[in-house]
Parts: C-alpha cells; sequence; structure tokens
C-alpha cells in the first residue's frame, strides 16, 4: 500500500512537472475537456429544469380529471375518422351531466383565441374559455383577487372575465385588474377575479396564466361561428383512485346520449393528463438522447484531442522514456506517468467546466427555473476522469511497452 | 571478485527476411574495480554488447551472469530494478530531462528505487557536490555547458552507488579539453574504486582504460591489460 502512494505521488510529480512545462499545450487540450464538461453539464441541468417546469406545469390540470372530446389527444385513431366524428353539443353536456353521478364537477368548455385589450395595452392571441360555473371546480385554481364567476353570471352568460395572472401583469402592471373592463374580440367583459400564478413557462399558451376565463354563453354570443364547434367536456373525478371507475361511466352515459348500439365503435374519445405525460415523455426523452448524443459528441472531439496530445507527447519524450527505463523506471511507472498526466489534464479542465456550466446555470436559472444538481457535479468529475483515462490509456501503453534501447537511440 | 561474467552469448535481430548475427561468440568476465575500455568500428556488435551489459537488452543465446545471478532470463521489471540499483548509464549526447534542474535530474533514479524525498535530495545534491557542480545545483541543463552536463549525467549515475559505471562515448559531444577533464573525473571515480566500463571509438580515450577488449563482427578480436596513459589531475574541476 505505501509503495503504490509512493509511486502514485511521483507519478503525480512526475506528470504535473510535465504540465508545468508545456502550459500552453495543456491549456489548449484542457479548452477541449472544457468545453464537453459545460455543455454536458449544463445541459442535463437544463432539462432537469424543463422537466421540473413541466411536471409542475402539469400538476396543475389536474390528475384526476378527464376531458371527452371529438378529438383524441393521443392515438392511434386515424384522422379523418375523428373528422368525421359529431360534434359534441351543449345538449349533449346537459344530457350528459344530469346522468352522471360520481364526478365532483362537469362542466362545458370552449375556447376561442382573441385579442385582448385594456385602454392602450393589449395583449394577442390569448386563449379564451369560455364554460360554467362548475369549472373552476375541474382546476386547481387559486385567486389573487376576486372570485371565478357564479352559478347565476354562468347561466345569463353575463359579460364577466376571470383573467391569469400574466395576462394581469401585462394589462395592469401597476393597478389592481378588479372590476376594469376589457375588450376581448372587441367586446367589453368585467374582470371579476384574477387568478394567482398557476402553471409554468413550459405550457406556454397552454398555461392558465396566460388565459381567460368567461361564460360559455358570451363565446356563443359574441363569437358566433364557435356555435357550431364542437365543445369539451371537463369530468372532475373524485380524486385519483376514482379516475377508471368514473371514465367507465363517462363512456356509458355518452354512448347512451349518443344512442350508440353495441357494434358501435366510440365516436368520441375520454382523454386524460396521463396521456400527455405520456407524450411529454417520449418528446423528452427524444430531446435528452439527441442532446446528450450531440453534447457527448463534444466531449468525444475534446477527448480525442487529449489521444493527440498524449501521443504526440509520447512520441516526443521517447528519447526520455527510454532514459527512465534505462535509469529503472519500470512499465506501470511508465504507465501511471502518462495516465496521471492525461487524467490531471482532463480533471483541471473538467472541474474548470464545471464552474463555468454553475455559472451558466445562473443564466438559465433566469428563464427555467433550476440549479445544478449533485449529480451533475459528479457526472462532470467522473466524465472527465474517465476521458483522461479512457483517452490516455493506449499513448501511455505505447509508452510503457516502448523497448529502451531503441527509445534511446531515437532522434 | 568478478562482477560479470558472460560465456558464449549470441545476439541476432530479424531485420526484414535477413537475420543480423550482432554478436557471434562473446564470453568476457569484468572483475570489481576493473576499468575496461570497449573498442571497435561501428557494426561490430559494441553497442549491442554494451546494452546487454547495462541489462538494457536480453542475449538470443549464452549465459550472462550478474554477480552470480543469471541476467538471461529476468523479466522486464527484475532487469529495470537491476539497471536501477547496479548500473550508472552515461550517455553521449547526457539524456538529462530538459526543463529540470541538475537536482531533480540526480534524484530520478532514486525516485524509481523509492527512496523517500528527503533523502535522495541530501544524496543528489551531494553526488552533485562530488563531481564539482556545488554551484550549480538548480541550474537547468540550457544554463550548464557541456561538460558540465556531463557531469550532471555521471552525478546521475553515481548517486545510486551502483555496483558498474558503463560510459557509452562520454565524450563524443565535448571538445578534446572539456573530453579530458572528463576523463579526468572517471580516473577519480575509478581510484575511489568503482568498476568502469567505456564504450568508445578512440583510441585517445581507450588509453585511459586499465585494459582494451577489442571487437570486431561480433567478436572479441584482442582483449589486453595495457599501461595507462597519464592522467592529469584537473582540481579546478573536482570538488577536494
Amino acid at each position: 500500500m505505501r509503495i503504490i502512494l509512493f509511486e502514485f505521488k511521483e507519478g503525480m510529480m512526475i506528470a504535473l512537472r510535465a504540465i508545468a512545462s508545456n502550459k500552453i499545450r495543456a491549456m489548449l487540450t484542457m479548452l477541449g475537456i472544457f468545453i464537453g464538461v459545460t455543455v454536458v453539464v449544463t445541459m442535463s441541468t437544463a432539462i432537469k429544469g424543463i422537466d421540473n417546469s413541466f411536471q409542475q406545469g402539469i400538476s396543475s390540470l389536474g390528475s384526476d380529471v378527464l376531458y371527452i372530446d371529438k378529438w383524441a389527444w393521443f392515438s392511434n385513431v386515424e384522422w379523418w375518422k375523428m373528422r368525421n366524428r359529431r360534434n359534441i353539443t351543449m345538449d349533449e353536456f346537459e344530457k350528459f351531466k344530469n346522468l352522471a353521478k360520481l364526478p365532483v364537477a362537469v362542466a362545458p368548455v370552449i375556447n376561442t383565441v382573441q385579442t385582448v385589450k385594456y385602454q392602450e395595452r393589449r395583449v394577442e392571441n390569448v386563449f379564451i374559455n369560455g364554460s360554467n360555473a362548475d369549472y373552476v371546480k375541474t382546476t386547481n385554481f387559486s385567486f389573487s383577487e376576486g372570485r371565478f364567476y357564479s352559478e347565476i353570471e354562468s347561466s345569463g352568460s353575463r359579460q364577466v372575465a376571470v383573467i391569469g395572472s400574466e395576462i394581469a401583469k401585462k394589462l395592469f402592471p401597476n393597478i389592481s385588474a378588479l372590476d376594469k373592463t376589457i375588450k376581448i374580440g372587441g367586446e367589453n367583459f368585467r374582470i371579476v377575479g384574477v387568478l394567482a400564478e398557476q402553471g409554468s413557462f413550459i405550457l406556454g399558451p397552454w398555461n392558465p396564466d396566460n388565459q381567460i376565463y368567461v361564460p360559455i354563453g358570451t363565446i356563443f354570443k359574441n363569437f358566433a361561428s364557435n356555435r357550431w364547434r364542437s365543445i369539451t367536456i371537463n369530468v372532475r373525478a373524485a380524486g385519483p383512485a376514482m379516475v377508471e371507475e368514473t371514465k367507465a361511466e363517462a363512456e356509458g352515459i355518452m354512448r347512451k346520449v349518443r344512442g350508440l348500439s353495441y357494434d358501435q365503435e366510440n365516436d368520441f374519445s375520454i382523454n386524460q393528463q396521463e396521456g400527455l405525460q405520456e407524450n411529454y415523455n417520449s418528446v423528452v426523452g427524444v430531446i435528452q438522447i439527441a442532446g446528450l448524443f450531440i453534447t457527448g459528441l463534444s466531449l468525444f472531439v475534446g477527448a480525442i484531442g487529449i489521444m493527440n496530445i498524449m501521443f504526440v507527447s509520447v512520441k516526443e519524450r521517447t528519447k526520455e522514456i527510454g532514459l527512465r527505463k534505462a535509469i529503472g523506471a519500470k512499465r506501470r511507472t511508465i504507465l501511471a506517468q502518462f495516465l496521471l498526466e492525461s487524467s490531471v489534464i482532463c480533471l483541471v479542465g473538467g472541474l474548470a467546466g464545471l464552474i463555468a456550466a454553475v455559472i451558466l446555470s445562473m443564466l438559465i436559472n433566469q428563464f427555467i427555473p433550476t440549479s445544478i444538481q449533485i449529480g451533475s457535479v459528479i457526472l462532470g468529475i467522473g466524465i472527465s476522469l474517465i476521458t483522461g483515462i479512457v483517452s490516455g490509456i493506449a499513448p501511455a501503453y505505447t509508452a510503457a511497452k516502448m523497448d529502451p534501447v531503441e527509445a534511446l537511440r531515437y532522434e | 571478485m568478478n562482477i560479470i561474467n558472460i560465456e558464449h552469448i549470441t545476439k541476432i535481430y530479424k531485420v526484414g527476411l535477413e537475420e543480423v548475427h550482432a554478436l557471434r561468440d562473446v564470453s568476457l568476465r569484468i572483475d570489481k574495480n576493473e576499468y575496461v575500455a570497449i573498442m571497435g568500428p561501428s557494426g561490430s556488435g559494441k553497442s549491442t554488447l554494451m546494452n546487454m551489459l547495462g541489462c538494457l537488452d536480453t542475449p538470443t543465446s549464452g549465459k550472462y551472469e550478474f554477480k552470480g545471478v543469471s541476467v538471461s532470463e529476468m523479466t522486464d521489471n527484475e532487469l529495470a530494478k537491476i539497471r536501477n540499483k547496479e548500473i550508472g548509464f552515461v550517455f553521449q549526447t547526457f539524456n538529462l530531462l530538459a526543463r529540470s534542474d541538475a537536482v531533480h535530474n540526480v534524484e530520478l533514479p532514486l525516485i524509481y528505487a523509492g527512496i523517500p524525498t528527503a533523502e535522495r535530495r541530501e544524496r543528489a545534491i551531494q553526488a552533485l557536490i562530488d563531481v564539482g557542480l556545488k554551484d550549480r545545483l538548480h541550474h537547468k541543463p540550457n544554463e550548464l555547458s557541456g561538460g558540465q552536463r556531463q557531469r550532471v549525467a555521471i552525478a546521475r549515475a553515481l548517486v545510486t552507488n551502483p555496483s558498474i559505471i558503463l560510459a557509452d562515448e562520454p565524450t563524443g559531444n565535448l571538445d578534446s579539453k572539456t573530453g579530458e577533464e572528463i576523463m579526468g573525473l572517471f580516473h577519480e571515480i575509478h581510484e575511489k574504486g568503482n568498476t568502469i566500463i567505456l564504450v568508445t571509438h578512440e583510441e585517445y580515450i581507450a588509453e585511459h582504460a586499465a585494459r582494451i577488449v577489442r571487437l570486431k563482427d561480433g567478436l572479441i578480436e584482442s582483449d589486453e591489460r595495457v599501461e595507462r596513459r597519464y592522467i592529469p589531475k584537473i582540481k579546478t574541476t573536482v570538488a577536494q
């Protein structure tokens, strides 16, 4: 053990001398690993951040909500078959609501995209959701001001609106939005509630923070073309454990409402957040693989650079290796010397890369909530060590097995 | 007591399809405190013999005993160990580490011998003082003259207290005056009881030795004790 420690220490000293005597070359080599580790660690941190944001965002949708829709979100049913399905109507919704026993809340939803204005401020392409007072029970919304629109406002199709926190920030940067009248697609709506911040940036326009909620009747009244569109029925089960049962009941009721006979296929789809999750996982999986492949490639290039330098270094120091062997260096001593040299180069480059990655993560943190994980630190150090050893081993082995006679004669 | 005992060794190299008989049949005994010069024109096999004596290479056939231990069947690591402990090399081109100072160059063999830092520093500095480089301990090779560089190399060879000093054309890269100084140093080292084997092709240098072995075509042509040439003591270069 002591001998190994001694050899390690001496090998390290020799390696450090070799690096110190060729600083510029060592630094250029480190640059390769530096970039590789920076990119890999930053990438993995960013992916982690996106993932966190998505999980946070999707939880605002509620895991126990079913969405009865003309379209399946994710399925292998042909597109044209779904297009030919009948639209889901308000009438069907009423029948469904009367028959359904299990759900805690049922709400019809239709949405349209409109420009929203308050005085000279405007926001383009805002999702306007039309529904009834029960809609709020199918979400996990909380309010920073006011309330959701009431049963009376809903059934009376009053011109009232509940706005997301982002919309509130954009239209009313300094003042309370409550009781202000905004124009949605040119029509006046009075604000009765402002949502607290719900989701995350990752959902983009689907983020509740960027949306507006109005009674469904106002949509049909003000934006007439929506009268002929299919609505979605949001159904909230009494907790995640009841999702399957509620789904079975919903399917039965919908078939009954639509008068489908036993041999006919469903002409509607019941969607769940789960499907979104699966779809997300597969998309993110691809991003992850592609990201790691590309960043891995940069690391690979760095590793080849190191191997190249080490080969040159071995060649250049052939005579020195010959001398070291002549005066008693064993094979493993020479092997250790060159392996340590490449490992030190990689480790130093890797640590510098890690520091750069931490700084970059702080920058990214301005957009995606993320932080360097311990795992990423271990990843960075591990990668640089492994790169050092792998790219050093072939040159080191070449050096170790040199014939001292040949090596001494080398000019 | 003989240190080196070689009996009927041969060495065959394969160059392409051809076999080169570098050494055909060489027998040689060298005793403690001998001063032997090995001479011969290029291609005579003297380099091969020197590599063999220095345990850098093993013979194709024949017996080589170093202090009574057979070298012929040793593994690479055993050879490395014997080179480290028993043999001190001095090369024509000095072979110093260019970016390390004199002390580090001299302590190098002690690193491979596993000597702790403090002790090897001390021994390296002493060896440098012994060859007259007291004021040049922390100079790098490019800050030293040719003669001084060869002195560092000699200090490196001596620092392990080896059984033999093996010098391959030690004056080949030096002017004649400096060469003479180096030969004076070898003379002194020999006086202190060391065994020296000198490989050279210059009569002038070989005359310093007490015994000259001449090689030709891989065979020993002659092996004779000679009258040693007068060695002038050069006080300026050797520490007292």
